[in-house]
């Protein structure tokens, strides 16, 4: 019976040591500064938001994570690689995953289908073993399916497995879009405004997934989100970006009481 | 086919029925559920050995001879594993509703002194967890899913896979003690409690034994000729006697199979994939689902909707002859076999109901024509009688004898009689015991010769089926003395799409009369189609056609009362049609929208005195609450009108 006990101790150490480190990143699409000098860092298993008013630049710093935007300056060290410049397939095979504002999902492809698009990176079989269903491709498959059935399982969605994605109301797609990243088992999960456009009880549910996510698979989150209310109850520490610029960065109740945030956020007269 | 266990005294538990299957039929499928989309199987075998570990590790944490059991959670194999496993021990399993809040759960707990519990999962653990301080006697709170719980670090929790272990060990070591412990059981021995929500007062463990629910169970597989082959879809909540009586007691009597659903919301599609042969459900899932059958046909293409319609006005015309063996031209024979082919087979096939053979509905008063629509698909679908108290089964509708407005004759072996003001009195082996620490409530619903005073008032009809109208406190009597059963009158007008809400008056008056609420969509959508603009509900409750198309309703009720002796004098004769839709938040109608017809009457005194006077016109000012809280006074002139009455033909005739 000593099981227990090891899982506390297990809970007080659940944020490990840094796991992805950006340092003094700058991007800016012509004469626009979308990114200046930003630094943080993200620790394993740690629920990390980044936040700030419409264009601090919270999409594009999501996004110079992931390798679609290659910064002008600064660097990005994730584990023992460092980086000055990602890109998308590099970055999931580095086991980064992401979610999108706007959900990118095969529309007419059915939930089971989408999430199995998510195992991609780790098909191993040939194509040509697919293609004719041999040994090989054909056990694949089957541990691809049985994982996709967890995932389903864990999000609650067994009653729409064979439905296409395109006739689920939003709330339930994010909720697909979420298990399409799980599935491809990222350690780091990038979440572009989970809750945007959802309304109360959806934004209950995906924030009880995103931390049952970081609870049950231990998975390191990266999340942008607009609600403040949403983003104090479920982080770890929070960056504030405005204009490009980090402004603050801490606890969320530091954050809160950060005079820079509450000028951003509340404007002030100048 | 079915073949029936001799009854001997020396299977007269579950448990030991359970390790009786484990010889006889040990291959054979016991449960199925639907685990990561794929249908797993456990055998009776596996069954019991799940049950032996699952019991002896329940031992070893303390649990003893006439100890209480909780089990918060869906329909799983677990659950079911956990409650033979306290059977075996010569405990007692209280199954709890699931969706109950944690402050309803304590009485339950504190009432039965329970110490160990199993929940599913975080949710019901939760709830346990945050009662614990009120419940002293909870010392064990098992969980069978993991998620979310792994930083829980609570002494009293510990997992089932955890307890399932130790069970397995310890059985190792010694394998004689559950043997002797299954056969210390009796069949006088305590089965399970059930909780009763008790809609006045404090809950009632009603408590079972063995025998009360073994033998109705018994009575009804042999009636219903069930055997091992059928299946069962177990998805209503475990904590019901219904569900407990499908998915434990007949499952043990008879060795068939019980199918679990993956979750609440794929239950349609588990139901297609596992394909019931005896199955439940209430009015409400028959209606729900008719309601997506016409739903999608209405989205049909041309020829399948005239398909569909021809061929359900066959069905409805010979098709529940045919389901009863009663003579049926040849024509409309070959008519209904190709109708069979083409909408009827398919139609069973997406309702999951092809290899349905027996269906059950009751709870509550089913309409007419949604019991019809079932049965001229070819849907054997009958109507039973009973209560937790009984352990279900009271009366059943024979085969061939299946009518739409009775609950059937007696089940074998089960006495019914009616007091003088016609409550239904039952006495049968399906009786509980008592009800746990209530000597008081226990007398008085069982009285000293054994009869269960059921609370319903009803009758026999002609063919000796009962007939359940209402329940004894609300039925009344008009001025002449005879019967005034309101809801009996308002579901009967309930059951035309177009009435919402109905609120009859008439006891200890002359005659019946009714105000009305209509169904805003159905009605909106019939003036849509008759190009008739409105504006909103009262504009059309002030309407002359809307009056017409109610009281066409009415007549129809009344023309179909006037045919029944004991009912004929309730026609309703005056009517109208209320200003506003009943609301809960203006204390009209209960959270489970149950009219509270004193409290309507009180409110609107003068309305009701209005149809008693012979007015035609009343006036009604009522407080409104507005759901933002604030509260104003509507005033409203409306209209009352006068619907046909038929001569009591029946009652001319008996008289």
């Amino acid at each position: 019976m000593s099981a227990p006990e090891l899982q506390v101790q297990e809970n007080l150490q659940r944020v490990g040591e840094v796991i992805l480190s950006v340092q003094g990143v700058s991007l800016s699409f012509g004469g626009v500064k979308a990114l200046q000098d930003v630094s943080f860092d993200v620790r394993e298993r740690e629920v990390r938001a980044i936040i700030g008013p419409n264009g601090a630049g919270k999409s594009s710093m999501l996004n110079v994570l992931n390798g679609v935007y290659h910064p002008q300056r600064g660097r990005i060290a994730l584990r023992e690689h460092v980086f000055s410049g990602m890109n998308p397939r590099r970055a999931a095979e580095l086991g980064i995953a992401r979610t999108f504002q706007n959900i990118a999902l095969f529309r007419g492809m059915s939930v089971l289908d989408n999430l199995m698009t998510g195992r991609n990176l780790k098909m191993r079989a040939s194509f040509l073993q697919h293609a004719i269903w041999l040994g090989a491709a054909r056990r694949e498959e089957l541990e691809h399916r049985r994982a996709v059935e967890e995932i389903i399982e864990f999000l609650e969605i067994p009653h729409i497995r064979r439905t296409p994605v395109g006739k689920l109301p939003y709330g339930l797609q994010k909720r697909v879009e979420l298990g399409r990243a799980l599935a491809a088992e990222p350690s780091i999960l990038l979440l572009d405004e989970p809750m945007a456009g959802m309304n109360l009880e959806e934004k209950q549910d995906m924030c009880r997934f995103i931390l049952d996510v970081n609870d049950h698979f231990g998975t390191t989150l990266v999340l942008i989100e607009h609600d403040m209310g949403v983003v104090m109850d479920i982080s770890d520490r929070v960056v504030v970006l405005d204009y490009g610029r980090k402004i603050a960065d801490g606890t969320p109740a530091e954050v809160r009481a950060n005079q820079a945030v509450i000028d951003a956020y509340l404007g002030v007269s100048h | 086919m079915a073949e029936h266990a001799p009854h001997s005294d020396a299977r007269d538990t579950f448990p030991k029925l359970l390790m009786h299957h484990a010889q006889v039929r040990g291959e054979r499928p016991a449960i199925r559920e639907k685990d990561l989309g794929i249908w797993q199987t456990w055998t009776w075998k596996a069954l019991a050995d799940e049950v032996r570990a699952l019991a002896c590790g329940l031992a070893a944490d303390g649990f003893k001879r006439g100890d209480h059991f909780a089990i918060v959670g869906a329909n799983r194999p677990r659950i079911y594993a956990a409650m033979a496993a306290v059977q075996c021990l010569g405990g007692i399993p209280v199954p709890l509703y699931q969706d109950a809040p944690a402050a309803e759960m304590v009485f339950p707990l504190r009432n039965a002194e329970i110490s160990h519990a199993l929940a599913e999962d975080q949710e019901q653990v939760d709830k346990l967890l945050e009662i614990l301080p009120q419940c002293p006697s909870l010392r064990h709170v098992y969980f069978d899913d993991p998620r979310g719980l792994r930083n829980y670090a609570q002494a009293a929790l510990s997992s089932y896979d955890n307890l399932l272990e130790r069970g397995r060990e310890s059985l190792r070591r010694d394998p004689a003690f559950l043997e002797t412990e299954i056969a210390k059981g009796r069949g006088s021995d305590t089965a399970g409690m059930f909780f009763t929500s008790g809609t006045t007062g404090v809950p009632k463990g009603v408590v079972h034994t063995y025998d009360s629910l073994i033998i109705p169970a018994r009575t009804a597989a042999e009636l219903e000729r069930l055997g091992e082959g059928d299946v069962v879809l177990a998805y209503l909540p475990p904590a019901w006697i219904g569900q407990n009586i499908f998915s434990c007691a007949q499952a043990y009597v008879t060795g068939y199979c019980i199918g679990c659903p993956e979750s609440a919301d794929t239950v349609m599609n588990d139901m297609r994939e596992i394909g019931p042969t005896y199955y439940f459900a209430p009015p409400r899932i028959l209606e729900n689902l008719l309601t997506t059958v016409s739903i999608r046909m209405e989205d049909a293409s041309r020829a399948k909707r005239w398909l569909y319609r021809r061929f359900m006005a066959i069905a409805e015309h010979v098709g529940g002859a045919i389901l009863d063996g009663k003579p049926v031209g040849l024509l409309d024979r070959a008519l209904y076999a190709l109708g069979d082919l083409i909408v009827y087979g398919p139609l069973r096939n997406v309702l999951g109901m092809s290899r349905v053979r027996i269906g059950y509905t009751a709870g509550e008063a089913i309409g007419p024509d949604l019991f019809r629509f079932y049965r001229s698909i070819g849907i054997n679908l009958k109507q039973l009688y009973g209560s937790t108290e009984t352990a279900v089964f009271v009366c059943v509708q024979p085969d061939g004898q299946v009518k739409a407005d009775t609950a059937g004759p007696a089940v074998p072996g089960v006495e019914l009689k009616f007091t003088a003001e016609r409550e239904l009195l039952v006495r049968s082996p399906g009786l509980f015991k008592e009800y746990y620490r209530n000597a008081e409530a226990t007398l008085e619903a069982k009285d000293a010769e054994g009869w269960f005073h059921t609370g319903d008032a009803g009758y026999f009809d002609p063919d000796g089926h009962l007939k359940v109208i209402d329940r004894v406190k609300d039925v009344g009597k008009l001025a002449d003395g005879t019967l005034f059963a309101p809801k009996y009158l308002e579901n009967k007008l309930k059951f035309f799409p177009y009435v919402r809400e109905a609120v009859c008056f008439g006891d200890g008056r002359d005659r019946v009369c009714a105000f009305i609420n209509f169904d805003i969509e159905a009605v909106g959508s019939w003036a849509e189609k008759r190009n008739m603009p409105y504006s909103g509900y009262t504009d059309l409750a002030s309407r002359d056609e809307v009056y017409e198309l109610v009281r066409e309703c009415i007549e129809r009720v009344n023309a179909d009362l006037a045919a029944d002796p004991e009912l004929a004098n309730s026609q309703i004769h005056r009517f109208l049609i209320l200003h506003k839709e009943l609301d809960a938040d203006d204390g009209e109608l209960t959270r489970t929208r149950k009219v509270r017809r004193r409290f309507i009457a009180e409110k609107y005194g003068p309305l009701v005195e209005a149809l008693y006077t012979g007015r035609d016109m009343a006036h009604v000012e009522a407080q409104v609450k507005y759901e933002d809280g604030r509260s104003g006074v509507y005033a409203a002139d409306l209209k009352i009108r006068s619907a046909k009455t038929f001569p009591a033909a029946a009652a001319a005739r008996a008289a």
